[in-house]
């Protein structure tokens, strides 16, 4: 089973925090894999933060297969940072020759284009990339986009930490949100692109449960959007929806809670807004996640949020101090990091909520 | 002793022999007076008797004349194996057996100089059904629990009713941050994923017709079933047009347009909208095939309700003045959606043919969004009357088609825009919620029943040629008739509440399916629910091979 902990800041905190958060929990997952996604970054990347950054795990042909193609589109480096490695005997991890943690300009035309433009653009880049570097597994691309960074690798996460040093805190590489995950997805195929968090256009998700409508999403989403691949894992399904509803539709984020779980028609027929709502289920019924699950999501403005199954099947905690939000699947990850926390302030999301935190750390609770 | 004609007609060329025992007989004549077919009569037998009194041989011989019950020897009144006699007899002293060397389709042509025609469903092919290959393989363990079939709530509703894409919603956000409808939207009404399906007054008698909607209301009001009913192609009673209960009738339009002229007289007094339009085109029994009721079967009543003379009604095999796929969006759909002022769905029924995915995808890309159900019927399927050669020749099944259709809307982003509903032989073992769950993992909205239905009411026709007598009107359980004296056979009261019985118990098996998939609501299209043993079958509906 998955263990999944998010941690959402006013201050750059270091991945030490979320090794730290899912450390306790190992005894609920397998310590097959470690994963996480980093938005609003500081440290060394703060100066960067309108540009893409390239997260990329490759073999020497494949970091100078994506080099070459990026450069042949226009984008230039301005900066890239290679995290020093601690390769000790003994390690419990699949280690790729490269991790590569790019940042570009982008290409001249693009510069004073439009934001939708350039966003098309860089996931257009990642897909292509991606494709390439597929072949004879040269190279994962996670993720590019202005100030996000991804990591994975399959290990026991300990391992994975102390491989990539992340266990000593430090202020190079850090973030105000950052969302983790220790497993690989066992359900299907070891394959470094299943593990969540997963990453498109600004959103990220990660998940804990199962999704029984998996190959109905699927076969939906494939024809929504370009950008809707793999489906190595089901829990990919639920950051593709969160994108198609957030982003394409441009509905407000707790309409996503009313897809993924709709309202049984008897409530719903109960609703001022039931029009809405039973053209939403019906329009995106191939969209709904049947069966146990929690999701965490981040959106392109930083904003973490939490919902869950329509009977609670798989639980989060959310926690709180003045400066830092944390999510996680087990509360006892949440007090090794926030252990002065006022617990009985603890919120233990419902079926039928999503639970949100805004930049300001505010924690709001909509019904659905 | 008279020359010996063998093309005189005999018990022994019928389908059916009856069985008789004279000495159980009690002579109490039910029988004869319960077959409506007159296929046995009274008859006097001269029985001789031989005997011997004394110590010696001394053969005497007596004759006697005893009454007897007889099989008629006439193709026209000829044993349909209904058995109705041997439910009446109070002796077991009679009773149909099956002649497995009948010349029947030979001889009955031969006497006639016409086709064969009958009712029922088809009569070829007592294989192993398709559906009957398929299980539901996928179950929850351990990853994700298994619901509680009792315990847990089930939305078990499926959409009738044109369906947009969520890009096309009118939606805007208002400055709360809420989604607001800009404009109309297409009606979809929700309701149980079985419809009973369409069968006209006239082909059943205004009792079974009458019992069926009882039931329907009975479920609606206090099962709290939304299960709805199609009228077919006979009219409906102007009190019912005028009833709160018409929103749980589905009126159909088919190509003889009968009972069209009451319904649109009684609009301006309709006090709730029916709950749709359905536009048949096909029927799967009879594929390419118009409707046919019999003169025997048009009744005072029925002349009334379809405006018709006591004649043979043909529906005719294609809508006049419908020539294409455009031309039927157009002309009646567009014209069906407004004479309900587009808050009324208007689906279509076609027979399930090798070219039903080509239909589909016209009207799946339809751009005004009015064909709100695609209706898809099986070779299986029943009918009232129909010609043997089509029932038995003609027509497609409906397990691939339907797949079919639903890959290409998935092929096409457009799974669940035109709600799938297939027929055609579903619950022909009696077990419709097993089928209909699979057709909607195979990617169907729900299903439609028809036979099934009469089934429950009391039909005791069969796949292997059983009554099948619809067409004659003399049905012998008052079913397909118009006869006073046999619709009298009917207890309107315990038909309506056999069908709320076998509808409460398929409910709680539509439960015990989904439960142990984990789903709470209905896996439309989940056909990783599914596996086949049979290579063949998984290949060709795309589902997990297991043996």
């Amino acid at each position: 089973m998955c263990r999944i902990g998010a941690i959402k800041s006013s201050s750059y905190v270091h991945p030490s925090l979320a090794l730290k958060l899912m450390e306790s929990q190992q005894k609920g997952h397998d310590n097959s894999g470690f994963a996480m996604v980093m938005h609003d970054l500081g440290g060394i990347f703060e100066s960067y933060k309108h540009l893409p950054t390239l997260s990329m795990a490759c073999t020497d042909e494949g970091l100078k297969l994506a080099e070459d193609m990026l450069h042949e589109a226009g984008f230039q480096r301005v900066m890239q940072w290679v995290p020093e490695t601690d390769p000790q005997p003994g390690l419990d991890i699949q280690a790729m020759p490269n991790y590569v943690f790019e940042t570009f300009d982008y290409p001249r035309y693009f510069r004073n284009g439009e934001q939708k433009d350039k966003e098309e653009l860089l996931l257009d880049m990642r897909l292509k990339l991606r494709r390439a570097l597929e072949q004879n597994e040269q190279g994962f691309v996670y993720s590019f986009w202005p100030d996000v960074v991804t990591l994975k690798e399959i290990g026991d996460p300990r391992d994975i930490g102390t491989y990539f040093r992340l266990w000593t805190s430090d202020d190079k590489f850090t973030a105000k949100v950052i969302t983790a995950q220790c497993r690989q997805n066992t359900n299907y195929d070891i394959v470094r692109y299943a593990a969540h968090p997963f990453f498109l256009q600004g959103y990220t998700a990660l998940a804990n449960g199962e999704n029984t409508f998996y190959l109905k999403n699927v076969e939906a989403q494939r024809k929504l959007h370009r950008g809707y691949i793999g489906f190595e894992s089901d829990s990919q399904c639920f950051l593709y929806t969160l994108h198609y509803v957030h982003r394409q539709l441009r509905w407000p984020l707790r309409y996503y809670k009313h897809v993924v779980t709709p309202l049984p028609f008897d409530d719903l027929g109960r609703r001022e807004d039931k029009e809405q709502l039973l053209a939403m289920r019906q329009s995106l019924a191939h969209l709904e996640i049947n069966g146990p699950n929690t999701i965490i999501g981040v959106l392109p403005d930083f904003t973490l949020f939490t919902c869950c199954d329509a009977k609670k099947l798989r639980p989060v905690v959310v926690g709180r101090t003045d400066d830092t939000v944390a999510i996680s699947s087990e509360v006892c990850g949440i007090n090794d990091i926030l252990p002065d926390r006022d617990w009985e302030a603890d919120i233990y999301p419902h079926e039928r909520e999503i639970v949100a935190i805004d930049n300001s750390l505010e924690v709001q609770r909509w019904r659905q | 002793m008279e020359t010996m004609k063998v093309q005189h007609v005999t018990p022994n060329d019928m389908p059916w022999k009856i069985k008789y025992d004279a000495s159980r007989c009690t002579l109490c004549g039910s029988c004869v007076s319960a077959c409506s077919f007159r296929a046995i009569e009274a008859k006097v037998e001269r029985r001789r008797m031989v005997f011997s009194e004394g110590d010696l041989p001394d053969p005497q011989q007596r004759f006697s004349a005893v009454p007897v019950i007889r099989q008629v020897k006439d193709v026209r009144h000829y044993c349909r194996g209904c058995g109705i006699c041997e439910k009446v007899c109070p002796n077991d002293a009679i009773g149909p057996l099956r002649n497995p060397d009948t010349r029947h389709p030979i001889v009955t042509r031969c006497l006639g100089g016409d086709s064969i025609k009958r009712g029922g469903r088809k009569n070829l092919e007592a294989s192993t059904r398709t559906l009957d290959k398929l299980r539901i393989g996928r179950i929850s363990q351990m990853t994700d629990p298994s619901l509680d079939a009792q315990r847990h709530t089930f939305d078990l509703l499926a959409p009738f009713g044109r369906i947009l894409p969520a890009k096309a919603l009118p939606f805007s956000v208002d400055g709360q941050n809420n989604l607001q409808v800009e404009d109309k939207m297409p009606p979809v009404r929700w309701i149980y994923p079985v419809v009973i399906g369409d069968m006209s007054i006239g082909a059943l008698s205004w009792r079974m017709w009458e019992a069926t909607a009882m039931a329907v209301a009975y479920l609606n009001e206090e099962c709290g079933m939304p299960v709805r009913m199609c009228s077919g192609e006979g009219g409906v009673p102007v009190r019912l047009l005028k009833s709160k209960y018409l929103k749980y009738l589905i009126l159909q339009i088919a190509s003889g347009h009968f009972g069209w002229n009451r319904i649109a007289k009684a609009m301006p007094h309709m006090v709730e909208d029916p709950a749709g339009i359905l536009i048949k085109i096909g029927q799967g029994a009879k594929p390419g095939d118009g409707g046919l009721l019999q003169a025997g079967k048009v009744a005072e009543h029925i002349q009334a309700i379809r405006g018709v003379p006591k004649a043979d009604l043909l529906s005719p095999p294609n809508h006049q003045g419908l020539y294409s796929i455009e031309e039927s969006v157009q002309k009646m759909f567009l014209s069906f959606n407004a004479a309900f002022k587009f808050r009324v769905p208007v689906a279509i029924k076609v027979a399930a043919s090798a070219t039903s995915v080509s239909v589909f995808n016209n009207l799946v890309r339809d751009p005004y969004n009015i064909v709100g159900g695609f209706f898809l019927d099986g070779i299986d399927g029943g009918t009232g009357a129909a010609h043997e050669v089509s029932l038995d020749h003609t027509g497609h099944p409906i397990v691939s088609k339907l797949r079919d259709c639903y890959l290409a809307a998935v092929n096409q982003g457009r799974q669940g825009q035109i709600p799938l509903w297939a027929a055609g032989g579903l619950g022909k073992t009696g077990d419709l919620a097993a089928d209909a769950f699979k057709m909607i993992a195979l990617g169907a909205s729900g299903v439609f029943t028809g036979k099934l239905v009469l089934q429950m009411a009391g039909c005791v026709g069969n796949d292997l040629g059983r009554c099948n007598a619809c067409n004659t009107g003399l049905c012998p359980v008052g079913i397909t008739t118009q006869e006073p004296q046999l619709v009298h056979r009917l207890d309107v009261d315990r038909v309506a509440q056999n069908i709320v019985n076998y509808f409460l118990a398929m409910d709680t098996e539509f439960k015990k399916l989904m439960a142990p998939i984990g789903n709470s609501s209905l896996p439309v299209g989940r056909s990783d629910a599914l596996v086949s043993t049979d290579k063949a079958v998984a290949d060709r509906l795309s589902i997990q091979y297991v043996c």
